[in-house]
């Protein structure tokens, strides 16, 4: 990978607790501007990879770079030129708007003569012109984020992380925020987003999924969701619900069965040949099957059937 | 909107406010035995309040108000008996073990020991904890106590459940088997009442409420009301999404698009015509793109659709 | 009232207690700890006070007299000086308290038949001590000097019959004037305050902070079980920690006990049951922790130590502070103690204390009950 592209290299990056392995080889290139997701379950090796990329820990061993700089080797350097935010914990909610502004300069080491300049940005981006003085606790959830993001970038890193950064917020705030950092990603800016909310990882060029340490799929969300399913997904609708679940759950050719809302959701290798079978199990076993159809699975279908092993019946749950 | 005998809950004109805010807006809906029923919206939408309200813990301002029987306005202590109510945030005691943890509420609710330890030992086993029952609450896992927390909510076979946002923060894997155990729950008979910010879990729910600032915008089951929104989603997939975007951000028929990770999300007023018209403005403009379709509506498009662009809601029902 | 949801409140509680060090050292080593420091610590005897000497005469006399001052077990003499400035020297660095100067003409003016004067440089920093230590040098020197009267009489032929008043003085209830007796009774009374106040103001706050409330008032529960559920875990600790002291008291410190054993349970259950209600009360009107604890060392502790009586006179106070005390349960606690242990009042001769106590346990458990709702806004 051609390292002037890329704003974030990793080559088999390890990190090991004791006889834990952790984070086991991780290899990824994130280009300038792009904006990379990164999901896992708890416990995945997710949080300590992002802790090493952030300068935080120090890798066992493989090498990193962020924004140009060894994150092993000079991680003062990377922390310097990184913004995060995480949408719950960043603020104080007691101080002022422009209070907080000015902490967070004062912290990112913003130069004396940049500092006016870069608080109006704050407050124009952050649609907070007039609203310097109330406190930040009093705010709506979707000004607070842009706020948090703000005092994230006020000195103008290269490489912003953003942890869940939308949960909880209306969509409309959501949608807006979203708009800013593809905006910025357009100015070169390079996003590394976490988060369990899959509308979340919707919004990112670039996935990569991470389970016990390793990276089990890496792609665009079309492509993941076209490719790395492991098997197609059928949706039924079917009376009585309860019964035909445990009834799929032993058919053959039956990956897995689960209740969905009002219907049922069932992973098949093939759909097309699925269909008719399943339709004839159904009516054997007194169930009337209203609807079959094939639909696309989501970014969380196919998260859940990379991330669940289903070796001999025994299911590991994360 | 009269009482249906066998409601399980039944809230009529729910109102409360706070110093400047009024965070529930004359909420009215019902939920039957056996339903699970999700109260949808971002935060500050009125979900943790009218949960609590319902749960005997805060007294509304206006409104009638009754869980499995019990009038909870004037007798909450009364409707206690026979529900269950998970906070947002984790409500159990960190320093003690699972097992106290559990025989602590099952003798609130009086709960006989035999029963107690049959109800504990199914459920644990269950929900795949059983070799952590002497483990302190606060070393669990989030997922884990999520987990401890619907099982002692449920020793005691509550007739409703009152669940505030269980799954925030929870990975999709672990939420997926907390949703299966909800599902068995309600095959049982339990009425469930839960509530989420994360709109594409309201896919999950029999029926649903969305919140929006106290408001009820609409209820009914997530088919009814992607069937009702009289609108069709395309998504668009391309390798330049800006450049897609720039090119049909000003055609006809657009009632909101969104830029995604990988294309387009594009809500119009007639998928079949606007396709064939979108496909040729990008050909025209040499963007690059590998298919537009038409995708079943999320509920996010529903919300934007019925809340605008912020200015008013308009309400379907 | 349901008794199994009250023990698994009670039994909850003691878990918690058990598990958290911070609790368990202050309920089972402070009340140790504060009796020994108060028994040995505090004392309000002065004994053995360091002075210097200053002879300028070296006769027989000021010798006689100087003697006296070392036979005093009020006063250590500890170093006989030559000069002034070895004794300001002294006085200003604390090594001396006070320093005795006797003239150079001291022999030869009693000789002439007086008077003379002896000089005391006292160190008035503390002028407590130093009115004691005046006092204390007045009567040694008051001593001689009716001593050298005495002989001179007997030496000129008087009988030594001169219409003398003397006070004898016998000290009731505290022989040996042992401050340690006057003071480690009302250490009880602290050391309640600590575990009843204190420790319980924090039980129902912690609560709300946690997070664990909001589900504990969704269960059918009632306020009454959980306050009686939350309070019979420190009731039973104050009760144990009485014992304890006691017999620390009265075996170690040797602080004897005249009084009955039963009455002491059942003031210390009476003052048991309103540190704990004040501490319930402030719990539940706190809005955090740490605001809890210090109203509760606020309104309970401080007062106790201060104004019961436990360390300073009532009857030496401005009027207007004895005033105040009349409205502190300590003050009539700490009142029983010491009529328990050093005088050994009948039971029925305590009312004057007992009764405003009880009064306060019911009041103060009735606000308490009335405090508590289960309720968010």
């Amino acid at each position: 990978m051609p390292e002037d592209n890329n704003s974030v290299v990793i080559e088999n990056l390890v990190k090991q607790f004791g006889d834990f392995v952790a984070v086991d080889r991780i290899s990824l290139g994130i280009r300038k501007g792009e904006v990379f997701g990164f999901l896992g379950p708890n416990g995945a090796g997710k949080s300590t990879t992002i802790r090493m990329l952030c300068g935080l820990l120090t890798p066992t061993s493989g090498r990193a770079r962020v924004a140009g700089y060894d994150v092993g080797r000079e991680p003062e350097s990377v922390r310097q030129n990184i913004g995060y935010m995480s949408q719950k914990f960043s603020l104080y909610n007691d101080l002022k708007v422009i209070e907080n502004i000015r902490l967070f300069a004062g912290l990112y080491s913003v130069p004396s003569n940049q500092l006016q300049a870069r608080i109006e940005w704050v407050l124009e981006m952050a649609n907070l012109k007039g609203q310097e003085n109330l406190i930040t606790g009093t705010l709506p959830g979707g000004w607070k984020q842009r706020l948090a993001l703000g005092c994230a970038v006020l000195h103008k890193p290269p490489v912003i992380f953003l942890d869940e950064p939308t949960s909880g917020v209306d969509p409309i705030s959501r949608r807006q925020f979203w708009d800013l950092i593809q905006h910025m990603a357009e100015e070169g800016v390079t996003v590394f987003v976490t988060t369990h909310y899959m509308e979340e990882a919707e919004y990112c060029n670039r996935l990569a999924l991470i389970f016990r340490g390793k990276i089990v799929a890496l792609g665009t969300p079309s492509e993941l969701k076209r490719d790395s399913m492991k098997g197609e997904l059928l949706l039924i609708e079917c009376e009585p619900l309860g019964n035909a679940v445990e009834v799929l759950q032993s058919a053959p050719d039956v990956i897995d069965a689960a209740v969905f809302g009002n219907a049922l959701h069932l992973v098949v290798r093939d759909a097309a040949a699925a269909i008719p079978q399943v339709k004839k199990y159904l009516s054997d076993h007194s169930i009337t099957v209203g609807h079959i159809e094939k639909i696309r699975p989501s970014l969380e279908d196919v998260f859940v059937s990379l991330t669940t092993e289903r070796d001999s019946g025994k299911e590991r749950k994360a | 909107m009269t009482e249906q005998p066998q409601s399980a809950i039944f809230a009529e004109a729910l109102t409360k406010s706070f110093p400047g805010i009024r965070a529930v807006d004359r909420l009215s809906f019902d939920v039957s035995a056996g339903e699970i029923f999700g109260l949808v919206g971002p935060d500050g939408a009125g979900k943790t309040t009218t949960l609590r309200m319902l749960a005997g813990i805060m007294p509304p301002d206006q409104g009638k108000a009754t869980v499995a029987g019990f009038d909870v306005v004037h007798d909450p202590e009364g409707a206690k008996h026979h529900l269950s109510y998970m906070p947002q945030r984790f409500g159990l005691y960190e320093d003690l073990t699972v097992d106290e943890n559990i025989r602590f509420y099952a003798d609130l609710f009086g709960v006989k020991r035999a029963e107690r330890e049959d109800r504990a030992t199914q459920l644990l086993q269950a929900a795949g904890m059983s070799e952590f029952r002497k483990r302190l609450a606060g070393k669990l896992s989030g997922g884990m106590k999520q987990k401890l927390g619907l099982v002692c909510a449920l020793t005691h076979r509550p007739k409703v459940i009152l669940l505030d946002e269980p799954t925030t923060g929870v990975d999709p894997v672990s939420r997926r088997d907390f949703w299966r155990i909800l599902y068995e729950l309600a095959s049982e008979g339990v009425a469930i009442l839960t509530s989420t910010a994360y709109l594409d879990e309201a896919e999950r729910c029999h029926r649903v409420a969305l919140l929006h600032q106290g408001k009820l915008l609409f209820c009914d089951t997530p088919a009814n009301l992607k069937a009702k929104l009289g609108k069709g989603v395309l998504s668009v997939t391309s390798s330049d999404p800006r450049g897609s975007r720039d090119q049909l951000e000003h055609a006809d028929g657009i009632s909101s698009l969104v830029l995604t990770g990988d294309g387009l999300h594009v809500v119009v007023d007639d998928a079949a015509r606007r396709i064939p018209e979108f496909e040729a403005r990008l050909k025209d403009a040499h963007i690059p793109f590998g298919a537009i379709q038409q995708v079943t509506p999320t509920i996010e498009d529903l919300f934007i659709d019925a809340v605008g662009s912020g200015s008013g809601a308009s309400l379907h029902v | 009232m349901s008794f199994t949801r009250f023990l698994a409140v009670a039994r909850k509680e003691v878990v918690q207690i058990l598990r958290d060090t911070r609790s368990l050292i202050i309920v089972v080593i402070m009340p140790v700890v504060l009796v020994l420091l108060f028994g040995y610590g505090v004392s309000l005897d002065l004994k053995g006070l360091p002075i210097f000497v200053y002879d300028r005469d070296g006769s027989q006399q000021s010798q006689d007299l100087l003697k006296r001052f070392q036979a005093s077990a009020y006063f250590d003499v500890v170093r006989v000086v030559n000069d002034y400035p070895a004794l300001t020297r002294a006085l200003d660095d604390g090594h001396a308290r006070m320093g005795i100067v006797v003239p150079w003409d001291f022999s030869e003016r009693l000789h002439d038949g007086g008077p003379v004067q002896v000089q005391a440089l006292v160190d008035g920093t503390d002028d407590n001590t130093a009115n004691i230590l005046i006092g204390y040098a007045q009567s040694v020197v008051q001593g001689y000097s009716s001593d050298l009267q005495l002989d001179w009489l007997r030496n000129h032929g008087q009988p030594a019959q001169p219409a003398s008043v003397s006070v004898e003085t016998r000290t009731w209830y505290n022989e040996d004037l042992e401050s340690s007796a006057f003071i480690v009774p009302g250490v009880l009374a602290l050391v309640m305050s600590v575990i009843g106040a204190f420790l319980t103001s924090l039980t129902i706050a912690r609560e709300w902070e946690r997070g664990t409330m909001e589900q504990l008032i969704s269960t059918p529960v009632t306020s009454l079980e959980i306050m009686l559920g939350k309070l019979a875990p420190y009731f039973a600790i104050g009760m144990f920690d009485v014992i304890v002291c006691a017999l620390i008291a009265i075996y170690w410190f040797q602080v004897p006990f005249r009084g009955s054993f039963l009455t002491l349970l059942i003031s210390s259950a009476l003052f048991l049951v309103v540190v704990l209600a004040l501490g319930f009360f402030i719990s539940v009107i706190a809005g955090s922790q740490l605001a809890a604890s210090q109203i509760a060392l606020l309104i309970t502790f401080l007062p106790a130590f201060l104004l019961s009586g436990f360390l300073f006179s009532i009857e030496q106070m401005p009027v207007v502070l004895q005033w105040i005390t009349r409205i502190l349960p300590a003050r009539y606690y700490v009142s029983v103690l010491k009529k328990i242990f050093l005088k050994g009042t009948p039971t029925a001769l305590l009312y004057t204390d007992l009764v405003p106590l009880t009064v306060f346990a019911l009041v103060l458990a009735v606000l308490a009950t009335r405090a508590f709702h289960k309720r968010l806004a």
